[in-house]
């Protein structure tokens, strides 16, 4: 464009100056965009990350002590419990949520009356904030008020359903409240994918004589797969920045035994004034969704550089 | 189905294909109705509660159908409930939630849209790099961001106050809204905008006459997402506010942690659906665009 404008008569300068403004109007729509996301992205990382390096307490200060913050929060029983937690929740919530949204999402894919009905009964706690589920759930396991009382209420006098007063249990409260929350959003995500298999791949198994569960494990699963992987991903990251559910479900108790990452981080951060170790363990949950995150990134871009020789 | 029956009566092989079809039915029903109780169960707990007496809930338990009606439990949950020493209610948090929802949706939206635009039909030297880099925004998790924010709020003077959480969402949301945005603009034809600018049309009125007019489905995602995100936020809001400038997540903690004495469960869950209501409402609305939406291009 500039070499072009050289050729302009000098005569016509007010055009090739707008000219000129018209090709950067679509840069200076982006820059206020880029400018926030760039600070927000790679500024507070490397302000957090730096922060976890220094002497920080109550406040922020900037005396350099290495790793000494990283080094004491992991030899911290609480921070070893509530990386624990991170795991076994996002293992049983994962492989929980998934299981029942695709058994949903088949269910309703047998050309069920009512599907839009259905479909909203299962996605309606997405809307939800955890904050909500977490209170409500936190009413039923509580033994003297919700279920456990409803059940003995009927006869059953000897009924136990305690999970939340327990801290070998409480962990699973919180594994099948998340389950609850975000199936529906897999079973979303599943019955999308099972719509977009092409029927004469589906007609095909059946003209062959394949039973329904049939073409179901050998046909159509296998080309959603991709879809699992989304999924997962999605899912693990509503695991790692598990906050809310935990802050209103069972504020990470009894004793310490559901603290999360996420959960911590806030304690040491602004009950403890611990900012320097708060911060170390801020960058051990960006280093734990990096170890999601970057692995399927590159899978993506590898698939789409695939997909663009094949095609 | 009729012939179906018909052949049956003598034809052994087709009765059995006929019982094994009414099972499957039967079975695929049930499961969903089972799936369906434990969906809808703890939402009709709480609005029955919200309307039952408190005695009635101390007798009988949450879990119970209500033996009682009345709705001073949802005026006082909006008007005049004490939470550590204020006694208004909710009302004020449900407003502050409010304005910090709506600016920051339409904000983030809008410029989601405008930066779609760019990097869908605009693309210049470097722009699918940039975009790359404004998707980690997408993957951030708060905490990283909570003491930059703090300086920074403290330094714009925006601490405890929505207009701080209104910043916070909107460049939290940008990587969301552009990447939802950019993703159903790519699927618009570069011949349309070829011919408009052939005509003479500029960047914005192609934006305003061809954009625009094709943007609904995805504006729709655009803002359920943000806007049930930002509504159910808790982190920034319980970090970032305290009492009477609480969001009203923060609000519902405080709220029902509360309290040595008796729980006050019909308050609280009125106080509960209250919360849950705008983004409720919103998702029975528009949930249906969503979904195909979100399924559409939002995830790819």
């Amino acid at each position: 464009m500039s070499t072009r404008d050289l050729t302009v008569p000098v005569a016509a300068t007010a055009t090739p100056w707008r000219q000129r403004l018209g090709t950067m109007v679509p840069i200076l729509v982006l820059a206020p965009s880029l400018a926030a996301s760039f600070i927000y992205v790679f500024v507070f990382t490397l302000w957090t990350l730096y922060l976890s390096l220094s002497s920080s307490s109550l406040m922020p200060t900037y005396g350099f002590v290495g790793l000494d913050n990283y080094a004491s929060l992991w030899a911290n029983r609480r921070w070893n419990i509530a990386y624990t937690n991170l795991f076994l929740f996002s293992g049983f919530y994962i492989v929980g949520s998934m299981a029942i949204g695709l058994l949903l999402a088949i269910l309703i894919d047998q050309r069920v009356r009512g599907e839009a009905v259905w479909r909203t009964i299962f996605l309606y706690p997405l809307a939800v904030s955890f904050i909500v589920t977490g209170t409500v759930w936190s009413w039923l396991y509580n033994p003297v008020d919700g279920i456990q009382a409803f059940v003995r209420g009927l006869g059953w006098t000897d009924f136990s359903f305690a999970l939340t007063a327990n801290r070998n249990t409480a962990i699973y409260a919180v594994i099948i409240t998340g389950i609850w929350q975000s199936s529906g959003f897999a079973m979303a995500l599943f019955l999308a994918g099972l719509r977009s298999v092409d029927p004469d791949l589906i007609k095909a198994a059946q003209i062959d004589g394949a039973s329904v569960s049939r073409t179901y494990r050998k046909v159509i699963l296998p080309t959603i797969a991709p879809i699992f992987l989304a999924v997962a991903v999605i899912q693990i990251q509503f695991a790692i920045k598990t906050f809310d559910l935990v802050a209103a479900l069972t504020r990470g108790g009894p004793g310490v035994s559901t603290t999360f990452p996420a959960i911590y981080v806030y304690d040491l951060m602004f009950q403890r004034g611990q900012i320097g170790e708060g911060a170390a363990a801020a960058m051990m949950m960006l280093a734990a969704l990096a170890v999601v995150l970057v692995p399927y990134s590159l899978w993506i871009v590898w698939r789409r550089r695939a997909e663009g020789r094949n095609g | 189905m009729a012939e179906i029956a018909a052949d049956a009566r003598h034809d052994p092989e087709a009765a059995a294909a006929t019982r094994r079809y009414f099972w499957g039915r039967f079975l695929v029903y049930a499961v969903l109705t089972l799936f369906a109780v434990i969906y809808l169960a703890p939402l009709l707990v709480v609005v029955f509660n919200s309307l039952r007496e408190q005695s009635d809930i101390a007798r009988n338990g949450l879990i119970s159908l209500p033996r009682s009606f009345r709705l001073d439990a949802w005026a006082q949950a909006w008007g005049t409930y004490c939470v550590s020493g204020t006694c208004e209610g909710m009302k004020r948090n449900f407003f502050n939630s409010l304005w910090m929802t709506i600016p920051a949706t339409l904000i983030s939206t809008l410029l989601g849209a405008m930066n779609g635009y760019v990097l869908s039909k605009w693309r210049f030297k470097g722009s699918e790099i940039l975009f790359n880099l404004m998707l980690l925004g997408v993957f951030m998790p708060g905490q990283i961001s909570l003491m930059p924010w703090a300086f920074l709020l403290g330094k714009l003077g925006l601490t405890n106050s929505t207009y701080g959480l209104v910043l916070i969402h909107v460049v939290q949301g940008i990587s969301f809204t552009t990447l939802f945005c950019r993703n159903f603009y790519v699927s618009i034809p570069d011949d349309l905008i070829k011919a408009a600018r052939i005509d003479g049309a500029g960047f914005w009125r192609i934006f305003r006459k061809i954009i625009l007019p094709l943007s609904p489905p995805i504006l729709i995602v655009t803002v359920i997402w943000q806007f049930t995100g930002i509504w159910n936020e808790y982190l920034f809001g319980v970090v970032f506010t305290s009492g009477q400038q609480q969001p009203i997540t923060a609000a519902l903690v405080a709220l029902t942690a509360g309290g040595t004495t008796a729980r006050a469960y019909d308050v609280m869950s009125a106080a509960v659906l209250i919360g849950a209501l705008p983004p409720l409402l919103i998702y029975l609305f528009g949930g249906k665009y969503f979904v195909r939406g979100l399924t559409q291009g939002a995830i790819k």
